[in-house]
């Protein structure tokens, strides 16, 4: 189907199932019960779901296939925001230009840095795309205020020029007069599930994205990618630059965090610079290598599991969670409490802190690796765990 | 003349913080192979020192003073810090006036054990895994170590002043010959680049003329050799990695007064020191401690002010000083992608 196997086939129905039936998914627990706190199926987060899909489905193909740890894909995020408000600002609220111009920008903007970055591997090169990341943040925050708008951040103003703004079309970002922030709710007995344009807009795009990296990773573009990875020094003894193939990595990889970053806007047509700092890029790193470098699926899982945790966590204060070890003694309340206290809340980066070393000390394979292994250990007694070494990760599934 | 010799006097502070951090940085690197992300977060811990001994040495205890009253009319309070009760006024508010340099003692077995524990509880671990792995761990631990910091002291600069003596500027320019009021230089950065110089000569005599640094010189070189002559060179290096922490510790107590700490500090510094390092040349000593002073006058000279208009007028690029660090160091790999004074073979798999 589509030029791929029955096991990609059946992955990438997989992935278009989950995201396309999310609001379901998403929303298992009525909307008065207490359990309500743990639904996820609104439509800012399920946007974020699959826009941070996005980004991480794209960090893999550069990460999990040639193995360069770029620490600046948060700036190719950010300039595809901007270049889809100014779209916005100057054509029409209609998100096509937008998105278009936000992923050849962002590719551009990619060549630029790959073509000075992957002079270098290794440590070197990690260092460069972080410092370039610092860099395009000082230059939306403060260098570049003609355009980005500084502190404030990019939006649309009523005397914005908008050459092609319709009378009749609406003044929110809209896909040919679909509103992206519309939404349809559907009400089951207890239960109601939101259907937004936005998200589906955003979840179709996803599942193409995912086929085209699917193929990426099934062509001979990306065996190559991965013989860099395995061994560089091999490749260019026999004659071969890998340079080209690496770069276009980058470029594809930046096009996709520019994609991303052009949906961003499209949901809500802001771009600030904070987008572009380097916590975001590590989250982008985490999410790939919680959900499993290399693999198709991980990155989504990352993003899903981040994004997901990250709202869920904030959401969590002290009273809370005295309510929930009501139970215990009060000694012990107070002291779990107060341990706790440091991840929830405002201390949710320090959770993805945390995360970040375990997963990086007990299971460099992520959450798909921790997967096969549980599957190993539940249905293959013995001959499980000790073939999945930790380490090499396996480009497959 | 003046106001170039002014420029360069500015760039020596921020320049001396760049060194210090980078030479920690290229110490760890050259002994333990180890990139270390966190290198940031040790030069906050540091700073965040001088603030625990400035609030530690001003708590106090209320009393109520039966002569004084305030404006309701009603006894007034007075605050008296323990250490003025113990020491005598005198002494006692002498002391916390000189909390920041007090603050180094006490940061030095702080930021020594804090190194230690790093090493052997974690980055011991990654010697056998990959770069990549190195560097996400100590990341990790970086965003852990702020978030820390932000949780206990909050998110705001925090104000820890210099001591009386060496607050306010002096007149830098009439010592050296200039007409007065040209060169107004503040006391606390000559003193900090003292310090640096200091230490950093300090480091190198240490490495140089000591048989412990001759060890870990011949460990830089060869660690396998060292280890097959009976050495324990492990326990060297990780000394090492403790003595690279309490640098950047002491890089950022005695930073304080000219910044207030935050909890991002860390950050901010290591992202430019890691430009330091790689302009410097990976592994390379001095070329870390010539490549901070270099970006750190640099960067002064590009926030000077006709430097700085005309980049803005004819070139459209406002506040060039915020960028002009990387943009240099572009060039500079460039055109010699091993660094100022790399050696060959370093990193370069």
């Amino acid at each position: 189907m589509f030029g791929l196997n029955q096991k990609d086939a059946r992955l990438l129905l997989i992935v278009a199932l989950l995201a396309l039936l999310a609001p379901f998914l998403l929303n298992p627990f009525p909307t008065d019960s207490a359990m309500a706190q743990f639904n996820a199926g609104y439509p800012d987060l399920m946007q974020r779901f699959a826009i941070f899909g996005i980004l991480a489905i794209g960090y893999n193909i550069l990460f999990g296939l040639t193995g360069y740890l770029s620490f600046g894909h948060a700036a190719f995020l950010g300039a595809g925001s901007y270049s889809a408000v100014w779209m916005f600002k100057l054509l029409s609220y209609n998100i096509v230009p937008g998105i278009i111009l936000s992923v050849i920008m962002a590719g551009l903007f990619s060549l630029l840095i790959g073509f000075i970055s992957l002079r270098r591997s290794g440590i070197y090169f990690s260092i460069l795309t972080l410092a370039f990341a610092q860099m395009s943040f000082a230059l939306a925050y403060s260098v570049l205020t003609p355009i980005t708008n500084g502190e404030t951040g990019l939006q649309v103003y009523t005397d914005d020029p908008q050459y092609l703004q319709s009378v009749d079309a609406p003044n929110v970002p809209n896909l040919f007069g679909i509103v992206m922030r519309d939404t349809y709710t559907l009400e089951v007995g207890a239960w109601s599930f939101d259907f937004n344009n936005g998200y589906y807009l955003c979840a179709i795009l996803m599942i193409a994205a995912f086929y085209l990296s699917v193929r990426i990773y099934r062509s001979p573009f990306g065996l190559m990618l991965r013989a860099v990875k395995s061994n560089q020094q091999r490749m260019n003894y026999t004659g071969l630059s890998t340079r080209p193939y690496t770069l276009a990595a980058f470029v594809i990889s930046g096009m996709y965090a520019g994609l991303a970053g052009g949906l961003l806007a499209s949901m809500d047509p802001l771009a600030g610079a904070e987008r572009m700092q380097w916590t975001a890029s590590g989250e982008v790193v985490l999410m790939t290598i919680l959900g499993g470098v290399g693999t198709l699926i991980g990155p989504i899982l990352g993003a899903g599991f981040i994004k997901y945790f990250e709202n869920i966590f904030s959401k969590i204060n002290d009273a809370t969670l005295h309510s929930w070890f009501g139970f215990l003694p009060d000694g012990i309340e107070n002291g779990v409490v107060w341990v706790l206290e440091h991840f929830v809340g405002a201390g949710w980066h320090m959770t993805l802190g945390v995360l970040f070393m375990l997963v990086v000390i007990f299971l460099p394979g992520g959450l798909v690796e921790g997967g096969q292994k549980l599957w190993a250990w539940a249905f293959k007694r013995g001959t499980g765990g000790k073939d999945k070494t930790s380490g090499s990760t396996n480009p497959a599934e | 003349m003046d106001a170039l010799i002014l420029q360069v006097l500015n760039g020596l502070d921020k320049g001396s913080a760049y060194a210090l951090i980078a030479l920690g940085l290229t110490l760890i690197f050259g002994t333990l192979g180890v990139v270390n992300f966190a290198h940031g977060a040790l030069f906050m811990i540091g700073a965040f020192c001088a603030v625990t001994v400035q609030r530690f040495l001003s708590l106090s205890f209320l009393t109520v003073d039966e002569t004084q009253k305030d404006f309701l009319g009603n006894p007034l309070k007075v605050k008296t810090p323990y250490v003025e009760s113990w020491f005598g006024p005198e002494v006692g508010t002498a002391i916390i006036d000189w909390s920041v340099p007090l603050a180094i003692l006490f940061a030095i077995p702080i930021m020594l054990a804090v190194g230690f524990i790093m090493e052997r509880g974690l980055i011991k671990h990654f010697y056998k895994r990959e770069h990549a792995d190195q560097i996400l761990v100590t990341f990790g631990l970086a965003i852990v170590l702020q978030e820390l910091v932000k949780h206990y002291y909050g998110a705001n600069p925090i104000p820890t002043p210099a001591p009386d003596a060496f607050k306010g500027s002096f007149d830098f320019g009439a010592l050296i010959g200039f007409e007065a009021n040209t060169i107004i230089y503040p006391y606390w950065r000559l003193v900090y680049f003292a310090f640096s110089a200091l230490i950093i000569t300090g480091i190198f005599s240490f490495l140089r003329f000591t048989t412990f640094g001759m060890v870990v010189r011949a460990g830089m070189a060869d660690r396998e050799t060292v280890g097959l002559l009976g050495i324990n060179i492990d326990k060297r290096f990780t000394i090492m990695f403790g003595i690279a922490a309490a640098v950047a510790g002491l890089a950022g107590v005695m930073y304080t007064p000219i910044n207030s700490p935050n909890y991002h500090m860390g950050m901010d510094f290591l992202v430019l020191s890691f430009v330091v390092v790689v302009v410097g040349g990976m592994g390379s000593l001095p070329g870390a401690v010539l490549a901070g002073f270099l970006l750190g006058i640099l960067e002064s000279f590009a926030s000077f002010s006709p430097i700085k208009n005309f980049f803005e007028n004819w070139l459209f690029l406002p506040s060039i000083d915020q960028i002009i660090i990387y943009l240099v160091a572009i060039v500079i790999l460039l055109t010699r992608p091993r660094g100022l004074m790399g050696r060959k073979g370093v990193m370069e798999e």
